[in-house]
């Protein structure tokens, strides 16, 4: 065609006009800290793992979620998932349910017969792990990776620690953790069971460093005046005994004393061997309980009776004396002076655990406290090469933790073994929920869990909670609102009026086009996850 | 616990794109061969609406018509930043003659493709407020008064912007702008003015109708998909925010655009021979004030007499009746 | 084929001839019976391939029309009087985009007053669009030059006006020679665009164009005109070999051999010139005549050869510039720069005032003795005029409106006075 003069044109030529010369701030694409991620005391990078579960890709998800934690069938059951309550969508409507979406991954693996790769070269450098509890095998597992041979010590007969001694079935079916552990032993993990470590410094020749996590089971005590005839057990031998098939003979009329998990634990499994209404004691109210609310909800649907502001002060045969208490202002029970009797065969103390240090004995340089161990930020001893983690430092005592500790002294033991420091990457700005535009995600209910029938959960150990169907925990997955992290939804793409922004293709996010980018703000407002940043340009 | 399909995204429908959405549900502007039929390199302001619904609709129109689109385009803002001699951001054929003629012009540009047989190639028409509702609504009305085979796309910016914000038949109540300036009794624009043009374009009984906003992707696509479906006169009236001439910040051009919707003071519907067959309810209903007070050009309606305020929530209070805007 | 029928009517079937494929019109501001025949054959069949659209003003008409001819269609409307300037911003625009448009003006009056008789004040407002404007002298050439314009615009990509006496010609009967089909198709080819909206090459047509090319953009189509200068005559030429009759070109002398008095004029009022040059020759007087064809561009070179050897021009204007004189004028003028001679203009036939013969040589009598003024008004009713200057004149000068009324009318007057 032969145009006229300066009235008509070629087609697109404003190309020539690169119009990014207005800008007076630039938008770059971000990585913000998830505040699920955030929450994890096992570091798990949960937005991550979830991003690839909501493309159907569980593999790949189960592997995502296998670089920070070995256990997701466990942790998917009996983690109080933190996570949750930091979610960004539980402002919206409510949390992802990332532990059922965890644990649906999880017996995905185990059904599946998945199995992590062991791919670095060995580092013919070997490490003793004492205990084989959540926090030992996490950091057995992590050193395998590396390269590292490792090998467990194990006083009881069977792997597990607390996951196996303290948490009953009905909360986490042993197949489960047999077969999550035995997934780390087939990496090469050399675990040695009835192999009670006296002292640590009596085995420690041979390898290049040590962590130990022996756990915390020796239960905590209470004076408690009681007649002869008095049955009183710790919740700690009551949990254990389950485990080695010699039940412990209750009554009918049982008490609890105490208000963590264990306590809650320790009812609902008098509960199953046949007490009628298991009664919890607690000397504070229902609000400061330490046990978690989910757990108390299923203790009261399964009718477990509590009693609050409370403090056994005696028992003797068929009773218990309680003292009613009042909270002062600083929250403390302050003891009232009014009595009552309750009938009682038999009283089980939960007061909380500590460890058993004798191990530490000979180890010249230690220092211990309050039944723990100190370790620093890398967690190590005051004794180098000796690392410990677990319940047995001061902590959260949760397997989740015990999980993170062990992938955190792993990692600084690879690096004590290179002589160097291990130095965490830094940290992100945590993508809060008003960095979200929460306006492009869609009403979506949590999906509850299906639970066993309530008579059924009174009378056997079978695992109270079910599991997702693939349909639902895929639905659960695409609930996330991938906080801080692009899941390239094209809105950028879509919203820049200037067609600023090019896009890479599928798994490749995108790219501003800086020629022309007038720096309007639009695709960082519209970015529903937060993954866009506006910079000012330097003028 | 019922089965719930898998239907649900993570982002739900509402976001440009998706990568776990089929490709035929994702939007025009999420597809990496998108026409963008309006270029980069033209002049609008940062963050400007109408550069984004012109692209938006075209690439729509583009995609439904297998590239097959032809467009006119009144004198205004789109006009002047897209083709400004020596550079057009246009990638279609297009046509500027004059303000008040866009609907003629494609008229006449569909007529001559009806002799020469080209019956795949679809003729739109574009003009702002100013160019529809008054200097061009003479044309406007005989294009759809004749059923001409055009789709007329109005962007609404509520304003004259391209001249310096003069207030049009479009400009909202209460609104300031160059020539209703926000002093006297009752500043800014008289309440009870106005004309609303896709209930005078439905009186015409044209065969479609319908109301888009930039802050709705999805449903703006749709309808253009389906204007371009339709032979005979249509008309679709997309609301685009103007940073400069509203006084809101570049970035909240589509947040601006939503709220206009979620308020109830631009109702979201289609309507066909002149009867309203859908609509968009309104998700989570918000005060005019949300909306209002991102935008200068509605300060003045903030100080210690609010009774200007309490009007226009009565105005959209009236469309969400009138339009079932709450219906699920 | 020679047929007795109406100007419209015969303009009509010229139009036709010329296959027209979108053809938009309104119907009345005024309008003509051009578009109501138009109508009829697309209707009837008989003009095939052709696009009618009734439109709801003169400025959709012609804006229909650029969008017609912009997306490749051989595109036609017509228009008059009030309605031609309704549209002129797309005139105006049809202009600047070189868009090959032929438009009918059957000339009329602009009001106000309201008047819907002929004279030229309408294109004339127009003059100075872009377009070329042709001037027919008949309604044979009337018909003739459209067929011509379409072929000139389309060569030039260039808009082009036909222009007609309202009522004089268009509503006149006349034995008219329309031609045959296979003869215009032969002298037309089909239209070519220069430019054209097609999705296989898309451009931008219509940009806008700033002080850095605005003039260029301006002299080019002031350049297009110069080439029809050129084209004008050599398309009357083909169209005389192809047709057998002259019509068309840039200007047409009539005696003006051995004239002392040259008339000029646009359109039919020619063939009343001629006439009174008859007669006037037959009186022994040397006067002769020049009909000016093409308006825009204007001949200058032509014009001021038919003018030089005379000692003097009458510009019969039908268009009246309010506060100088004529726009034909103009021309003539700057056609005879550096050549001495006497020019006067009249001013004649305004709001369709008949101009008759008796008139036409009593002023050209008095042209030859040199006793007109620069500018004349052929038959205003002086008496009439001078009576209102004086009642306004006076009216302004004394007292209350009411009081000069009752004075006027004689009553009272004495009393009060």
């Amino acid at each position: 065609m032969k145009k006229p003069f300066a009235i008509t044109l070629d087609p697109g030529s404003s190309l020539a006009n690169h119009t990014g010369s207005w800008r007076t701030e630039r938008p770059v694409y971000v990585d913000r800290l998830p505040p699920c991620n955030h929450a994890c005391p096992a570091g798990e990078d949960i937005q991550g793992w979830l991003y690839h579960a909501e493309g159907g890709e569980y593999r790949k998800a189960w592997e995502s979620l296998m670089k920070n934690n070995p256990f997701p069938a466990i942790m998917g059951r009996v983690c109080y998932h933190p996570c949750e309550g930091a979610c960004n969508r539980g402002k919206l409507d409510e949390s992802v349910g990332i532990h059922a979406v965890e644990r649906f991954l999880g017996d995905e693996a185990i059904r599946r017969r998945w199995l992590p790769e062991v791919t670095a070269e060995p580092s013919g450098r070997h490490v003793l792990v004492v205990g084989s509890g959540p926090s030992g095998l996490s950091c057995a597992y992590h050193l395998r990776l590396m390269g590292h041979q490792v090998v467990i010590m194990e006083a009881e007969s069977r792997a597990g620690g607390m996951m196996r001694y303290g948490i009953p079935q009905y909360r986490l079916p042993r197949d489960v953790l047999d077969a999550e552990i035995s997934r780390i032993a087939s990496m090469g993990v050399e675990i040695r069971l009835n192999a009670k470590v006296a002292d640590i410094m009596d085995v420690i020749e041979g390898y290049d460093a040590a962590f130990l996590a022996v756990g915390a089971h020796i239960a905590k005590r209470a004076y408690i005046p009681a007649g002869d005839a008095s049955r009183i057990i710790d919740a700690v031998s009551l949990l254990h005994g389950m485990e080695e098939n010699s039940a412990t003979l209750l009554g009918k009329r049982v008490v609890v004393y105490g208000g963590g998990n264990t306590a809650i634990d320790a009812a609902r499994t008098a509960k199953r061997l046949g007490a009628e209404e298991p009664l919890i004691v607690y000397r504070r109210t229902r609000e400061r309980m330490p046990a978690h609310e989910s757990e108390l909800q299923e203790a009261i649907e399964e009718g477990i009776r509590f009693k609050w502001l409370s403090t056994v002060k005696r028992m003797e045969e068929g009773s218990i004396t309680v003292e009613k208490m009042i909270l002062d202002d600083a929250g403390f029970p302050q003891p009232t002076g009014e009595f009552e009797t309750i009938g009682a065969d038999s009283l089980v103390l939960a007061l909380g655990q500590e460890s058993e240090l004798d191990l530490l004995k000979s180890v010249p340089d230690i220092e211990t406290a309050n039944g723990s161990v100190k370790v620093d930020s890398s967690m190590m001893t005051n004794h180098p090469g000796i690392f410990a983690g677990g319940d047995m430092v001061p902590s959260e005592k949760t397997v989740t933790a015990g999980i993170g500790h062990g992938k955190k002294a792993a990692r600084n033991i690879d690096a004590w073994l290179r002589n160097e420091k291990f130095s965490p990457p830094e940290k992100h700005e945590i993508a809060s929920f008003d960095m979200l535009n929460t306006w492009y995600y869609s009403d979506a209910p949590k999906i509850r869990q299906k639970a066993l029938d309530l008579a059924r959960r009174q009378s056997t150990f079978e695992e109270v909670i079910h599991g997702l169907s693939e349909e639902n925990a895929l639905f659960e997955a695409r609930r996330c609102l991938s906080c801080g992290n692009c899941f390239e939804c094209d809105n950028c793409y879509g919203v820049c009026p200037d067609n600023a922004v090019i896009k890479l293709g599928p798994g490749s996010r995108f790219r501003f086009n800086y020629d022309f980018c007038k720096g309007c703000g639009l695709c960082a407002a519209e970015c529903p996850c937060g993954a866009i940043q506006m910079v000012p340009e330097s003028i | 616990m019922s089965l719930q399909p898998v239907k649900f995204y993570q982002t739900g429908t509402f976001t440009v794109g998706n990568r776990l959405l089929d490709e035929s549900l994702r939007t025009v502007q999420a597809n990496m061969q998108r026409t963008n039929s309006l270029n980069s390199g033209h002049r609008a302001c940062q963050g400007c609406g109408e550069a984004l619904g012109a692209r938006y609709a075209i690439d729509a129109a583009m995609r439904a018509t297998k590239n097959r689109v032809i467009a006119t385009n009144a004198t205004g803002c789109l006009e002047v930043f897209s083709t400004p001699y020596p550079e057009t951001s246009w990638q279609i054929p297009w046509m500027h003659s004059v303000f008040g003629n866009a609907a003629s012009v494609a008229t006449g540009i569909a007529a001559a493709l009806k002799v020469k047989k080209k019956s795949d190639v679809r003729v739109i028409a574009q003009g702002g407020d100013g160019g529809t509702t008054d200097i061009g609504f003479a044309c406007l009305s005989g294009m759809f008064e004749r059923n001409d085979d055009v789709l007329y796309l109005c962007y609404d910016n509520e304003a004259y912007m391209n001249t310096g914000v003069q207030r049009s038949s479009a400009t909202p109540p209460g609104a300031r702008t160059a020539t209703t300036p926000a002093v006297g009794i009752h500043p800014g624009n008289a309440f009870g003015t106005g004309k609303n043009l896709p209930l005078i374009a439905m009186a015409h009984q044209i065969p479609y109708v319908a109301t888009a906003s930039v802050a709705n992707l999805h449903d703006l696509e749709a309808k253009v998909e389906k204007a371009m479906g339709i032979c005979g006169a249509r008309y679709i009236h997309i609301y685009v925010p103007c940073p400069l001439g509203w006084g809101s910040s570049p970035s909240d051009t589509i947040k601006v655009a939503r709220l206009a919707v979620e308020t109830g003071l631009f109702p979201l519907f289609e309507a066909e021979h002149g009867e309203i067959v859908s609509r968009i309810p309104i998700r989570n209903k918000v005060p005019v004030e949300e909306y209002l007070k991102l935008q200068k050009r509605f300060a003045h309606l903030f100080g210690e007499d609010r009774s200007a305020i309490a009007m226009i929530q009565e105005i959209a209070d009236r469309n969400i009746r009138k339009f079932g805007l709450e219906e699920a | 084929m020679l047929q007795q029928i109406e100007g419209s009517r015969a303009i009509a079937c010229g139009i036709a001839l010329c296959r027209p494929e979108v053809v938009c019109a309104y119907p009345i501001t005024p309008q003509t019976h051009i578009v109501e025949a138009l109508s009829e054959m697309v209707r009837t069949g008989e003009l095939e391939n052709c696009e009618y659209i009734n439109v709801e003003s003169e400025f959709a008409a012609l804006s229909v029309a650029i969008g017609a001819s912009s997306a490749g269609a051989r595109s036609y409307t017509a228009t008059a009087s009030q309605g031609l300037l309704y549209m002129a911003e797309a005139v105006y625009n049809a202009g600047g985009l070189g868009l090959p448009i032929v438009m009918t003006i059957g000339n009329r009056a602009i009001g106000a007053p309201i008047n819907i008789w002929n004279d030229h004040s309408d294109s004339m407002a127009l003059r100075d669009a872009g377009w070329i404007q042709l001037y027919a002298e008949t309604n044979q050439e009337a018909l003739d030059l459209h067929i011509q314009a379409f072929k000139l615009a389309e060569a030039l990509s260039c808009p082009v006006m036909v222009c007609v006496d309202g009522f004089i010609l268009t509503h006149a009967y006349e034995q008219i020679e329309i031609p045959e089909a296979g003869k215009v198709d032969a002298f037309l080819p089909p239209f070519d665009p220069v430019q054209v909206l097609d999705c296989m090459d898309p451009v931008s047509i219509g940009a806008m164009v700033g002080p850095e090319a605005f003039m260029e953009v301006r002299y080019l189509q002031h350049y297009k005109q110069l080439r029809a200068l050129e084209m004008i005559p050599e398309i009357a030429k083909e169209f005389s070999e192809q047709f057998g009759r002259d019509s068309g070109g840039l200007a047409r002398p009539y005696r003006i051999a051995d004239a002392e008095t040259v008339v000029v004029a646009l359109g039919s009022v020619n063939g009343t010139v001629k006439d009174v040059v008859d007669e006037m020759r037959e009186e022994g007087h040397l006067i002769g005549s020049l009909c000016v064809v093409s308006f825009r561009p204007f001949p200058l070179m032509e014009v001021r050869a038919c003018l030089e050897n005379s000692r003097r021009v009458v510009v019969l204007e039908k268009s009246f510039s309010v506060g100088l004189g004529g726009p034909l004028s103009d021309g003539v003028r700057k056609s005879l720069s550096g050549i001495a001679l006497r020019g006067y203009t009249v001013i004649a036939g305004l709001g369709g005032r008949a101009i008759t013969k008796k008139s036409l040589k009593g002023i050209f009598a008095k042209a030859e003795m040199d006793e007109l003024e620069l500018l004349n008004f052929l038959d205003l009713d002086h008496e009439i005029v001078a009576r209102q200057i004086m009642r306004e004149r006076e009216t302004r000068r004394s007292g209350p409106i009411a009081e000069n009324l009752l004075k006027s009318i004689g009553t009272v007057a004495s009393r009060i006075a």
